[in-house]
């Protein structure tokens, strides 16, 4: 088993707590796992992204190298399509539908859309509007998550499980929530890849 | 064995306080917060009282570290690459006095400038001071080296410099612990005077003692579990890694070296091994991470004997971080890129943050400034210098902690007027207070913005060492109260501002604006926090 998964967005939306919980998920599978991060001046509303390493053998760079993604996690649709370089032939791309406009020249809307249209294989989802019906909008990043499992090599359930312990000092009630919009986002990406 | 996920920082963190740990000394600095942030949320650090308060600047933070090694104790020291600009004065010097409790400095270099104003490789630094070096290849050797590298630095008699680089220090990866050690017991050094007393008639004695301890240090590395060769069947080729490039150059061969591979993670250079790869290939390529530091030692000074290929022949960029795909270029491996990004794509510079103070305090500066076509505004590093980017564009300069003040001092000094400074509070305090007193004695036609968000925002939120003390420091200092002015950066009180803005310019002497308003960042934390 090995995936590499590039997750992308807008310093502040939370692409961190995404691979926090793919991160716990593949540790308690006794998978080996990279994570490189960016930290720092980025975060200020900038572009940040993540590499994610899984695999069942030693991984050697904390980078992905160009073309070997498996997996562009996107929670904004400029941001995903920065980095196709790095995305396999047959990888898949998830990404949020909804632009975060904080820049004067962001592209027209359309043409953003365009592009992820001529894509082979994609999910995009409005992950807002489906973490405002099943909760709270600060589930967003997690309706993300739930459309990017079945694409991540870990079943389901872990990823659950994995929610479930870093959650888990929120207390019940964040945890359901949480629960609720990895379903939700699941449901949605199954439905789309037909 | 159960795995930990671990940041490289966390890791280097783990392993000091598992070592023994009595105390860390750090400011804050992109990519090496998280060590001094990790430890100060350690629970076992909290139980043994382990030292985490940030200090006020990377000198003050080395020059304790090596107090407290001085009692005997185990003392980590944590900053950027630039930070040990600022603390080389007591970096080199330390390499003559020694250390008595191990002691490890830790120098996180951000090649690729990701978060930084250069990309300084400090391993020049660790060959400068001549101690020992590691560099880490991943998460795991990380914590080891750190581990065991107090007990070596105490074996050795001399602190040890840590070096990682952006990509290990922020990147997680699944670390095993060791055994928690009890701290040291303090005991000061019994032959101390001839060693910390550095009179040149004892620095004479301790240069020679550190020439003679450089045979101990190669023998260290001869022998380093970190420091290994790879035998390969193609010898046209031999290729030396250092740090983290061993990872990039594995990832293009997932089935094995074809050619001889040194690995390097611990200096000086195992000169043994180094003769051996060097002796056996044909040519050598060095895949290192910063600057030809490894490249430049084989080839020396006019390039003689064996051919060395890496950053200096252009094999590889000369400048920016490594990444597999560059090492698989200069391997000649071929790349398959599918998807180019779309031009559309635009670049999505990072911003003050909405409702930050740090835009009131541009936004009414600017205004001001339009009156007068001379100014020029000195700026410092900190969130605002963001300042320099659109909507704003309000600062000249940028050169490193605390220049905004000196710089202007200077250029005031030349004629420039008006001649305003904008520094940060945690940057005031780093290194702006020493360049307020040059202007306070000269009576500098200056004005020194102090935008006040009491924290040092950009790394994160951390304490700020003049926080609720800023007049009385200035006042200390010697600027006249009259002309320390008090603000809060609110739309509101533009006008108000501008005033006195315009009524400091125009004053002939040193002027300081305090425009204070809480950090967003910490104060949407804060009210989180009591929300629970």
């Amino acid at each position: 088993m090995k995936t590499d998964i590039i997750l992308s967005g807008v310093g502040g939306q939370g692409i961190l707590s995404i691979a926090a919980v793919i991160g716990e998920a593949a540790l308690k599978e006794g998978l080996y796992m990279k994570q490189a991060e960016v930290h720092g001046m980025s975060q200020r509303g900038g572009d940040v992204q993540s590499n994610l390493r899984l695999s069942d053998q030693p991984i050697a760079s904390d980078l992905i190298p160009l073309g070997q993604a498996d997996l562009i996690v996107s929670l904004e649709p400029m941001e995903a399509l920065r980095y196709l370089p790095y995305l396999k032939k047959d990888g898949w791309l998830v990404t949020n539908s909804r632009p975060f406009i904080n820049i004067p020249n962001y592209p027209e809307v359309e043409k953003v859309d365009e592009e992820l249209e001529i894509l082979p294989h994609k999910v995009v989802l409005d992950v807002e509007t489906i973490a405002k019906e099943v909760g709270s909008v600060r589930a967003a990043n997690i309706v993300m998550l739930g459309a990017a499992a079945p694409f991540i090599g870990i079943e389901y359930d872990k990823i659950a499980d994995g929610i479930r312990r870093i959650f888990g000092r929120k207390g019940e009630e964040i945890v359901e929530m949480n629960l609720k919009a990895l379903q939700a986002g699941y449901e949605v990406a199954q439905g789309m890849q037909k | 064995m159960e795995k930990h996920l671990f940041l490289g920082d966390e890791a280097v963190a783990q392993a000091a306080i598992d070592a023994g740990l009595s105390g860390v000394y750090a400011y804050p600095g992109t990519p090496s917060t998280e060590i001094t942030e990790f430890i100060q949320g350690s629970a076992a650090a909290k139980e043994r009282g382990i030292h985490c308060r940030w200090s006020t600047n990377e000198k003050t933070a080395m020059e304790a570290a090596l107090g407290m090694s001085y009692a005997g104790k185990r003392a980590l020291c944590c900053m950027k690459h630039v930070g040990l600009n600022v603390a080389a004065d007591c970096f080199m010097n330390a390499a003559m006095s020694g250390i008595n409790g191990g002691m490890i400095i830790v120098t996180a270099d951000d090649p690729s400038m990701h978060s930084s104003q250069n990309e300084q490789d400090n391993r020049m630094y660790g060959n400068f001071a001549m101690i020992p070096m590691f560099e880490p290849s991943n998460q795991q050797e990380a914590y080891d080296m750190v581990y065991d590298g107090f007990e070596l630095s105490e074996k050795l008699g001399y602190p040890i410099l840590l070096r990682i680089t952006t990509r290990m220090a922020h990147s997680r990866a699944g670390v095993v612990r060791r055994e928690p050690r009890k701290e040291n017991e303090m005991h000061t050094p019994e032959d101390g005077r001839q060693r910390f007393i550095l009179l040149p008639a004892l620095a004479r004695k301790r240069f020679k003692t550190l020439i003679a301890a450089q045979d101990a240090f190669t023998a260290s590395s001869e022998a380093s579990p970190y420091n290994a060769y790879f035998d390969g069947s193609d010898k046209e080729l031999g290729i030396i890694t250092t740090g983290i490039a061993f990872n990039y150059l594995s990832e293009n061969y997932p089935d094995g070296f074809e050619h001889p591979v040194l690995k390097i993670s611990q200096y000086p250079l195992p000169r043994k091994m180094v003769e051996k790869i060097v002796g056996e290939c044909k040519e050598i390529l060095v895949l290192e991470e910063g600057y030809p530091v490894v490249e430049e030692q084989l080839k020396g000074f006019l390039g003689l004997g064996i051919r060395v290929h890496g950053r200096l022949d252009g094999t590889l960029q000369r400048d920016g971080e490594l990444t597999p795909d560059a090492v698989g270029k200069a391997l000649g491996k071929p790349i398959a890129s599918y998807y180019a990004t779309p031009e559309v794509v635009e670049q999505r510079p990072p911003a003050l943050c909405q409702g930050c103070g740090h835009r009131d305090m541009y936004e009414a500066l600017n205004e001001v400034l339009v009156e007068y076509k001379d100014a020029k505004v000195f700026g410092d590093i900190g969130c605002y210098t963001l300042g320099a980017l659109p909507p704003f564009r309000a600062i000249d300069t940028c050169i490193d902690m605390g220049a905004s003040i000196t710089m202007a001092k200077g250029a005031a000094d030349a004629g420039v007027y008006p001649a305003v400074s904008v520094i940060g509070d945690s940057t005031f305090t780093h290194s702006g207070m020493t360049g307020l007193l040059d202007c306070v004695n000269e009576n500098t036609n200056i004005t020194i913005v102090i935008s006040d968000n009491e924290t040092t925002a950009m790394t994160g939120g951390q304490d700020s060492a003049g926080t609720g003390r800023l007049e009385s420091i200035c006042a200390g200092i010697g600027v006249d109260p009259a002309h320390i002015r008090v603000m809060v950066p609110l739309k509101k009180n533009y006008d108000e501002m501008k005033a006195i803005i315009r009524e400091e310019i125009e004053y002939k002497g040193v002027s300081v604006l305090i425009p204070r308003r809480e950090c967003i960042q910490t104060l949407t934390r804060k009210k989180k926090a009591s929300k629970k």
